[in-house]
């Protein structure tokens, strides 16, 4: 198990290396010189020497690598030119929202796949089975950005609900209602995505291992259903539908840079979006870092969970 | 002895399955979706850049089928044009992921060895890399921002995906007994590539295929709501459903039709992809 664990871990170092790299160089791929493209053509010279600096643009391009990520790793990401604040700040305000909208949808989401995918594997091709087979085939078609504008139409604007509409994000300290209705269109949108994967995933692991040898033992002892499907089924059910919450934190993170476009909500995606708009390259480059190193670790997090769940992942 | 029962020559299911009239249904939506776009020209369409004045936020009419947006254009023009885009950063962006994933995925599985490890190693940590958010970096950095950019980048990011699926797939072939014979009558790797493997896992690439242009298409969209993709008035799927959300509340179907014409088109791709994958009892990993 640890050795493992040690292997992976050293997987991910070497991930989120190319990463730093990668994010690293996204500078270089702006045309021209990058001073001018990120302070603009009027730059003063003090302010062009700054950069220089901060970038160690006049040095050879390897060593401004170690420049960098020197810097980053002492948890400076720079000072946008932009809005004369530091890069760290902006995104340590930011990433809160990010992670509330994460929790929030996918506890939606696990709250109604588990149960239905248990119900549909009990009777596969059953009419519930169909119906939510179906049903969610249409929902997987459906982008997010789509389920957002339509659910904002109908319920912020057609049924005229306070608090649902764009703009009406009310920090979680600060009024925690208020921040709940706000938060409840993003979260349902970004829940639907992952509710379909999980619900699809579980439902086809359940009904395989229905069909084990040991399910049949246990109703032959005369087990409750509800006792056979939590305890007996379940976690063997529950390898792939891990790994694919796993993996599906990317796509939600991409998903949530929509609703919080659409919404104005100002997490990472919302400060990305606007970042871009503005040309706020430095701040573009550490978003990009942090959320791609966040999305890394997250997968590893859930890997070390799938091999908890079957340990047999782990000693192969 | 359900075991005993499965056991086939691994044809009869392939016949006994049929993909049943909602299967050609798709296909020939999709048929219509792809001439409207090439031909998007030459059908009696109003310019989907004219602005008329006179009939701005007009529903749906006889003179303009699905009204028009806030600028008096012709929303079902507009929604012709737009699928352009779309059709074309969703097959460009495949030709490029499966003109280099494909030779690499079979070349790798059919030659194993050091080669395969090597690029395997590479995919994976390629493929542990969040593909949208590298995209969305790299086209807010490489401007300015071109379809021909999108296509490219999308296409790039889509290699690893492809050459994990491909070199599965062919893994499970090239230990077939007809490859094995093949090599023993002295056929060419060449031969052996092109004329046994290519065709066997055609099928496989195939669904893979669309549901890959259906995960494009989306990204696309997303791109274009978030205003990354190609520029306005240009017009595209997504860039009309996020033009659409500020005059949301005055004209709604300004947001429906691109959104219905984008659900439809993903759906049927979806549709097309999966009937496919059971029809040629194909399980493999969905992109």
């Amino acid at each position: 198990m640890l050795k493992y664990v040690l292997r992976r871990l050293a997987t991910l170092v070497g991930i989120v290396f190319i990463i730093s790299v990668g994010s690293f160089y996204l500078i270089h791929l702006l045309p021209g010189d990058p001073a001018t493209v990120i302070l603009g053509t009027g730059a003063s010279p003090a302010n062009r020497a700054a950069l220089y600096k901060q970038l160690g643009l006049n040095k050879p391009i390897v060593e401004q690598y170690f420049v960098w990520i020197g810097h980053v790793l002492h948890g400076n990401l720079g000072t946008s030119f932009i809005s004369q604040t530091s890069v760290a700040s902006t995104i340590r305000a930011a990433y809160p929202i990010d992670l509330e909208l994460i929790v929030l949808s996918q506890l939606l989401a696990f709250a109604g796949a588990i149960p239905l995918a248990m119900r549909s594997a009990r009777k596969p091709n059953g009419l519930l089975d169909r119906l939510l087979s179906a049903g969610s085939f249409t929902l997987l078609s459906i982008p997010p950005f789509i389920i957002i504008v339509v659910l904002v139409l109908i319920v912020s604007i057609k049924l005229g609900i306070a608090n649902t509409g764009p703009s009406s994000f009310v920090p979680l300290v600060s009024n925690w209602r208020v921040n709940l209705t706000s938060m409840a269109l993003p979260s349902i949108t970004l829940a639907t995505a992952s509710f379909v994967l999980y619900f699809r995933v579980l439902r086809s692991d359940m009904i395989a291992t229905l069909q084990e040898e040991f399910i049949t033992m246990a109703r032959s002892k005369g087990l409750s259903q509800r006792r056979i499907m939590w305890r007996h089924a379940f976690r063997p059910s529950s390898v792939a539908l891990l790994g694919t919450a796993g993996v599906n934190i990317g796509g939600l993170l991409a998903g949530g840079f929509v609703v919080q476009y659409l919404l104005g909500i100002p997490g990472l995606g919302y400060t990305l979006i606007s970042a871009i708009a503005s040309s706020d390259y430095l701040l573009v480059q550490g978003i990009v870092l942090v959320v791609s190193v966040g999305v890394v670790v997250i997968n590893f997090f859930f890997d070390f969970l799938t091999s908890v769940v079957d340990p047999r992942i782990s000693r192969e | 002895m359900s075991d005993r029962l499965d056991e086939g020559t691994g044809l009869e299911p392939l016949r006994a399955q049929r993909l049943g009239p909602l299967f050609w249904v798709c296909v020939g939506w999709l048929t219509l979706n792809v001439l409207a776009a090439i031909f998007a020209n030459l059908l009696p369409l109003v310019n989907p850049l004219y602005q008329n004045y006179n009939v701005i936020n007009a529903g749906p009419s006889l003179h303009h089928l699905l009204g028009t947006d806030d600028l008096g254009r012709d929303i079902l023009s507009r929604v012709v044009f737009g699928s352009r885009v779309s059709l074309a950063v969703g097959s460009g962006a495949m030709v490029i992921g499966f003109g280099i994933g494909m030779p690499l995925g079979m070349l790798a599985a059919y030659r194993r060895g050091r080669l395969d490890a090597i690029l395997t190693a590479v995919m994976y940590v390629l493929l542990a890399f969040p593909a949208i958010i590298a995209v969305i970096a790299v086209i807010s950095f490489w401007t300015p921002r071109t379809l021909l950019k999108i296509i490219v980048v999308i296409g790039l990011a889509s290699v690893p995906l492809v050459y994990r699926v491909i070199r599965s797939a062919t893994l499970a072939i090239a230990a077939k007994d007809y490859v094995i014979a093949a090599k023993v009558q002295g056929s060419t790797d060449r031969r052996i590539l092109v004329r046994e493997l290519l065709p066997n896992i055609a099928p496989i690439a195939v669904s893979f295929l669309l549901i890959g242009v259906a995960t494009v298409v989306t990204l696309e969209g997303a791109l274009a709501f978030l205003g990354l993709s190609v520029n306005p008035p240009t017009p595209s799927w997504g860039n009309m459903i996020n033009e659409a959300r500020t005059v949301m509340a005055q004209n709604p179907w300004l947001v429906l039709f691109p959104s219905l014409a984008l659900c439809l088109f993903l759906l049927c791709l979806n549709f097309i992809g999966d009937r496919l994958r059971t029809y040629f009892d194909v399980t493999e990993v969905k992109l």
